[in-house]
């Protein structure tokens, strides 16, 4: 397991999650949104959460486990320093994100839905960014970029400033 | 002060619209001269982002696509008093490409400040929510049926007989959730609207909401769209503010309130059920119908769910009332739907037009051939579960019920344009592998047929026993039409058949030939 997560993310902590959860128990089907807070503060959701948002919400250990492996934005395990999408959806494959695919996996060193063995990165796939006029379109930290060709990949991704991360995307 | 638009939109933002904005600032601060810069949101005209606005005293002239390499120049030519540049445009709302559509549902998108009320109000905004107030339930219910609007999102549902449905049902409270898990590859019209106009989603909301009696609402909002959700929460705190949402809107005695909600990446989310189930914090399953959600929904309760476009529609009809509304369209699709041009297409973007254009004419007259120059091979339209179109269909109509005879389908109106080097066979494997991915696993001929449809595919293309592979492949699909539970399962047949009929050269594998 990795230790040396996102320099944006806080390490875990039991009474830090248990905050977090609080902060959105009181709403109506608060699950997704609780979950979602756990994602933003430690960059995933950590196992040893899950009892904890289990007694807080008054829901089975078993639900909680089922809504956070259905989802795939949903991580168990700590993600990358940096993190990179590639759209895989028709559009973007009609204007060469076949060919991207294939070059950010063989640059980065890792599959889809993996991270590098450094730690440095986490690739994952995405169905659609609704850039679909301005494609192929990835992300890296949360920033989207259109007419991405592989060449372009490698210059943003060379360039790109973890402590830079585009924050506008709060989902919680 | 001049002023001078450059998009927030989060396409226009991907090409570097940031960086041009603070060029044209560092540049004006150069120069001593006085530019304020307002970011709206995107005109649709994807190719000429980031497209720059200058208020001039002739009215707005445009120049695109602009990179912040250009902005030093733009200066030099006189682009604050809108003179002449190889990138200009012209006046903006007589770029023939914008002023031939019919800007119903889109006529402030790229035009105002999204989140400033007071540009919202000069343009027509709360109009429709005015009407509302002074109109019985069944009256707005009644008028949106006879304007004949359709759900946007896909099904083409009858959005006033939905509404009644809800207004008639027993049960309290009631809810209006938006669907705006905007799924299909090659639509963005949803996240643009919500990115340029968010009050209009939110008076659309307020007005279901008197229209069902019902006083709260949720919308749903993908993760893939972190912009859309930002501009959305700033929207509702500022209808807040101003009395747009809260307990008693505009003085009224109606109140509504309204929050957002954020998907987690599950396609499937976009179906109905699955998005009232994931809105309860649940697994994305869907559920079998009936009960329809507008008896039984969210929580169990009479629930309204309807996509951004078609709360946004309904203010057109308000404001302008059912005939307005109908004299567009053809058939019994009626009004405009707001088209998205995406794929490898050279002018693609957003394409308010009334239904009834044909497929042809939407490809020559405003996407203007291939970006690769390429000749056009297929066409999909409808999103991952639509179908392949080749040219020899592209005098189709854009209308429901001409594509559902012809094995296709509208849907949310994405077109999305593929040229000649396009495999078609990795097309048909890659709507099953999707399906096999995105399925929520609930009904077996989604879940485990979509699996089985890749792997005969792969037969196919390996030149195993082709023929009798290809009658398998039929056999699966017609089972996945017919005996899934929801449209994933059901519809993903669609694109796979559609490449068996109009493309069988790229499954004709002689035997033993390798992939």
């Amino acid at each position: 397991m990795l230790s040396d997560v996102s320099p944006r993310h806080a390490p875990w902590s039991p009474d830090v999650a248990l905050e977090t959860i609080g902060a959105h128990a009181g709403q109506r089907g608060p699950l997704l949104p609780v979950l979602h807070a756990l994602q933003a503060t430690f960059g995933y959701v950590d196992p040893r959460a899950v009892p904890l948002v289990a007694k807080t919400l008054n829901l089975s250990r078993a639900d909680v486990h089922g809504v956070l492996t259905f989802y795939p934005d949903l991580r168990s395990t700590p993600p990358g320093k940096m993190r990179v999408q590639v759209c895989r959806g028709e559009a973007c494959q009609s204007v060469g994100g076949h060919a991207l695919a294939k070059h950010a996996t063989s640059s980065l060193g890792t599959d889809f839905g993996g991270t590098a063995d450094d730690g440095s990165v986490t690739l994952d796939e995405v169905f659609c960014l609704g850039n679909c006029a301005l494609g192929p379109t990835v992300t890296v930290d949360g920033r989207m970029h259109g007419r991405v060709h592989a060449a372009d990949l490698d210059l943003l991704l060379s360039t790109n400033d973890v402590n830079n991360a585009d924050v506008s995307g709060d989902l919680t | 002060m001049t002023t001078v638009y450059v998009p927030r939109d989060s396409s226009a933002r991907s090409v570097g619209a940031d960086q041009v904005v603070a060029a044209i600032e560092l540049e004006a601060a150069r120069l001593g001269a006085p530019v304020e810069v307002v970011r709206n949101g995107s005109r649709g005209m994807m190719w000429l982002e980031p497209l720059v606005e200058v208020v001039s005293a002739r009215g707005r002239v445009a120049y695109g696509p602009v990179t912040p390499d250009d902005v030093a120049g733009l200066f030099a030519a006189g682009f604050l008093d809108g003179d002449a540049h190889e990138l200009g445009q012209g006046l903006t709302d007589q770029i023939p490409w914008l002023a031939e559509q019919d800007r119903l549902t889109f006529s402030r998108v790229g035009v105002i400040d999204p989140l400033s009320t007071q540009d919202y109000l000069s343009h027509g905004g709360l109009f429709a929510l005015r009407r509302a107030l002074t109109m019985t339930p069944q009256q707005i219910c009644d008028e949106v049926t006879q304007s004949g609007l359709r759900g946007r999102g896909g099904a083409g549902f009858p959005v006033g007989v939905k509404w009644r449905t809800v207004l008639d049902a027993p049960g309290s409270p009631k809810f209006v959730t938006c669907n705006a898990d905007e799924g299909d590859s090659g639509t963005f019209a949803d996240r643009m609207l919500m990115e340029g106009d968010p009050f209009m989603l939110i008076e659309g909301m307020v007005i279901a909401g008197i229209a069902v009696d019902a006083h709260e609402g949720f919308i749903y909002i993908r993760s893939e769209y972190p912009d859309a959700v930002a501009t959305m929460r700033a929207a509702i705190e500022t209808a807040y503010q101003a009395g747009w949402l809260g307990s008693r809107i505009l003085g009224s005695e109606h109140g509504f309130d309204l929050e957002i909600r954020v998907g987690a990446g599950a396609y499937i989310c976009g179906e109905e059920t699955a998005m009232l189930e994931s809105l309860e914090g649940k697994r994305g399953v869907v559920r079998a119908k009936p009960p329809l959600p507008a008896i039984e929904g969210l929580f169990g309760k009479p629930t309204v769910v309807n996509n951004v476009l078609s709360l946004a529609s309904v203010l057109v009809v308000l404001a302008h009332g059912a005939q307005f509304y109908r004299d567009f369209g053809v058939g019994h699709s009626r009004g405009t739907q707001v088209f998205q041009l995406a794929g490898n297409v050279a002018r693609g973007g957003i394409v308010e037009t009334a239904f009834g254009i044909t497929l042809g004419q939407m490809l020559e007259k405003f996407g203007g051939g291939t970006i690769s120059g390429r000749p056009v091979r297929a066409v999909q339209v409808g999103g991952p579960l639509g179908a392949y179109l080749p040219p020899a269909q592209f005098d189709l109509p854009l209308d429901y019920e001409v594509f559902a005879e012809a094995g296709a389908m509208i849907g949310h109106g994405g077109i999305v344009v593929f040229d000649d080097t396009v495999n078609m066979a990795v097309q048909a494997r890659f709507a099953m592998e999707f399906c096999a991915t995105e399925s929520c696993g609930k009904c077996t001929p989604c879940r485990v047929g979509a699996v089985r449809g890749v792997e005969v595919i792969d037969r196919i293309v390996a030149g195993q026993q082709t023929a009798a592979n290809v009658v398998l492949l039929q056999d699966l699909c017609e089972l996945m039409t017919d005996g899934s539970l929801c449209a994933m399962g059901g519809l993903t047949p669609m694109p796979v058949r559609s490449v068996l009929q109009h493309f069988p050269e790229d499954l004709d594998r002689p035997e033993g030939a390798r992939p």
